[in-house]
């Protein structure tokens, strides 16, 4: 289980990486959006994995899960929400200001 | 506990929602506000400082949670004194916004007390989950800040800022899970004290994690090979908003030295001194392409941004030394090179006003009005931002270099710093004959600048002369706060102690 999901963060971190290199901004908002999964997966995990446990120490409870991570992961999900709404809206103004969808406004010479 | 170390907190956030709250209202409303807000936040700093400046660390715990489970806030000689300098260039920015600056869009003056409400958080913050909230914080009102008034180069300068920082929050995020992965906690003193019992087997994911922060720290702090972005979003932004970011890439400066003391500090343990192979040379090597921005510099206040990325380097620089004397001749400079830097880019607005349509591109341009003033203006503010004397930025160097002298790396520093030092008044000495002493018939003078334009930067230009005037008992008080960073003791068992007294009662 845990080498599946640090897999899965790899390739996530990996296509976002990619992604946020590219020179459209469609391209970078999606590869900042796969970068934010891969972190708030990582955050998550980070608590160590934990089945059927409940997230609440107890008198007498032995199992538990760490109840932090989940806090934090749902801080995290908010603001890169939030960011990524931003970001869209900040290339669509960039769009239609520059006139052209490339990151640094102009087309590059071929 | 002491609510006084909220305070600097709840008063921009407070006066940040009565503002979307009166958004209708007459802009000399809104404005009225906030400089209020602003003005009592100047109160407020100046309380905590003399609170805090016995060497008492005051811990404020949230919701009173104990330490290391609840959020703290720490305010120690440092963090109180940052909060300081930000209290008062929001002031002088405030009078700028308040004379007509805010007038673009709705929500200046709230986002501008939203922004004071995230430095002031990152600076006071003992949590490092809680740092990253406040970065959010700080970064978003700054998003909306540069975008201000909006335009082609904003725009487009907006995107790389937005776009980096994002991926910048993002490894902050993967560095503070690490952490807690591999230690269990986030309160910072908590993790200083459990990083000295690291098995060395775990010592691999937590130095990684380290550096991953550095790597985020520097990108906030315009370290090279970090600093692409600053020039471009500082250089086409608006005046007042270039002028509050001054004391941006200090916060990236203020969060490496409070982290690397505390956590990966001398007597840390098996982390002990991760970054130091790094910061030392790279703040070198930021000041030298910083130097070459400034000479190559076409606008002025683009040459103001490379000097933002100059002193940048010359801060890191000090702290990469590490010694107690650096790191106080490092916050002495810390706040002068905010000032000075703040007064350069409201002045360039105010010339490029002047000048018409050529602006503050350092071509000739026509006779100004009031040209004298403006002149003698200039000189003051560039001798204080080259750091010539009289001015504060002379003793800031002067410090800085003197603290190096028992460093292995001295020849480097003196070297890179007193040559930089030079080109950057021969580049300021340059663009001010530009600017004042290269006429072109041609060009039409834009409109005669409003006296009381000048107001803030000279008061600006005011605050680094008070600072050599009082430079003796700054400098002791710069000392003082550099040996609590150098000895984080106090500030780790305050902290722990503080969440034990709670618990027991």
């Amino acid at each position: 289980m845990e080498a599946l999901i640090s897999i899965v963060v790899g390739i996530l971190t990996a296509c976002g990486v990619y992604l946020s290199l590219r020179g459209r901004t469609f391209p970078v908002v999606l590869g900042l959006t796969l970068l934010s999964y891969a972190v708030n997966l990582f955050l998550f995990v980070m608590g160590r994995l934990t089945i059927g446990a409940p997230p609440i120490i107890r008198d007498g409870a032995g199992d538990y899960a760490d109840p932090l991570p989940q806090a934090l992961v749902l801080t995290a999900i908010v603001i890169s929400f939030g960011m990524t709404a931003f970001v869209v809206i900040l290339a669509l103004r960039a769009r239609a200001e520059l006139g052209n969808d490339h990151v640094d406004g102009e087309e590059s010479p071929r | 506990m002491n609510h006084l170390v909220i305070a600097p907190l709840l008063l921009p956030l407070l006066a940040g929602v009565a503002l979307i709250l009166l958004r209708g209202s007459a802009a000399p409303v809104r404005q009225a506000l906030s400089g209020a807000a602003t003005l009592a936040l100047v109160g407020a700093a100046l309380a905590l400082l003399f609170r805090v400046s016995n060497g008492e660390v005051l811990v404020y715990q949230l919701g009173n949670w104990p330490a290391p489970f609840g959020i703290v806030l720490v305010a120690d000689r440092l963090a109180a004194v940052m909060v300081l300098i930000t209290a008062l260039l929001a002031a002088n920015v405030a009078l700028v916004t308040a004379r007509g600056a805010d007038q673009a869009g709705r929500y200046f003056q709230v986002l501008f007390q939203l922004q004071l409400f995230g430095l002031n958080g990152a600076f006071l913050t003992g949590d490092l989950f809680n740092l990253f909230v406040f970065f959010e914080v700080l970064l978003i009102a700054s998003y909306g800040l540069l975008l201000h008034g909006g335009g082609r180069d904003r725009t487009r300068a907006g995107l790389h800022y937005v776009v980096l920082n994002l991926i910048g929050s993002t490894l902050f995020l993967f560095a503070v899970g690490a952490l807690y992965g591999q230690l269990g906690t986030l309160n910072m003193a908590d993790l200083a004290q459990r990083l000295a019992e690291l098995a060395p087997a775990d010592l691999g994911l937590v130095r990684a994690a380290g550096l991953l922060l550095f790597v985020v720290f520097a990108l906030k702090a315009a370290l090279a090979p970090l600093h692409l972005w600053l020039p471009g979003a500082y250089g086409h932004t608006s005046a007042p908003v270039a002028a509050m970011f001054a004391i941006m890439t200090k916060v990236g400066a203020y969060a490496i030295l409070r982290v690397y003391s505390l956590m990966f500090g001398p007597d840390s343990g098996p982390a002990a001194g991760l970054i130091d192979p790094w910061l030392l040379p790279l703040a070198l090597l930021t000041v030298a392409i910083g130097t070459f921005g400034v000479l190559a510099s076409q606008r002025l206040a683009q040459q103001a941004a490379y000097l933002v990325v100059v002193s940048a380097g010359t801060l890191l620089t000090a702290f990469g030394l590490g010694d107690g004397a650096a790191v106080a001749a490092g916050l002495y400079y810390l706040a002068h090179t905010t000032f000075a830097a703040a007064a350069l880019f409201l002045l360039a607005n105010i010339l490029g006003k002047a000048r018409g349509s050529v602006h503050d591109r350092l071509v000739a341009g026509p006779e100004l009005p009031h040209g004298q003033l403006l002149a003698g203006a200039y000189l003051l503010v560039a001798l204080a931002v080259s750091g010539l004397p009289p001015l504060s930025g002379f003793i800031g160097k002067w410090l800085i270099l003197q603290s190096s002298l028992g460093s292995t790396w001295m020849p480097w520093v003196l070297g890179v710093l007193l040559v930089t030092s030079l080109l950057g008044v021969m580049a300021l000495a340059r663009s001010g004959s530009r600017l004042f002493f290269e006429i072109d018939p041609a060009a039409s003078a834009g409109a005669a600048p409003c006296l009381g334009d000048l107001a803030a930067p000279l008061l600006l230009v005011l605050i680094g002369i008070a600072m050599v005037v009082y430079a003796g008992p700054l400098y002791e008080f710069s000392q003082a706060a550099a040996q609590q960073l150098v000895h984080p003791d106090a500030y780790v068992n305050a902290v722990l102690q503080a969440g034990g007294r709670v618990m027991t009662r």
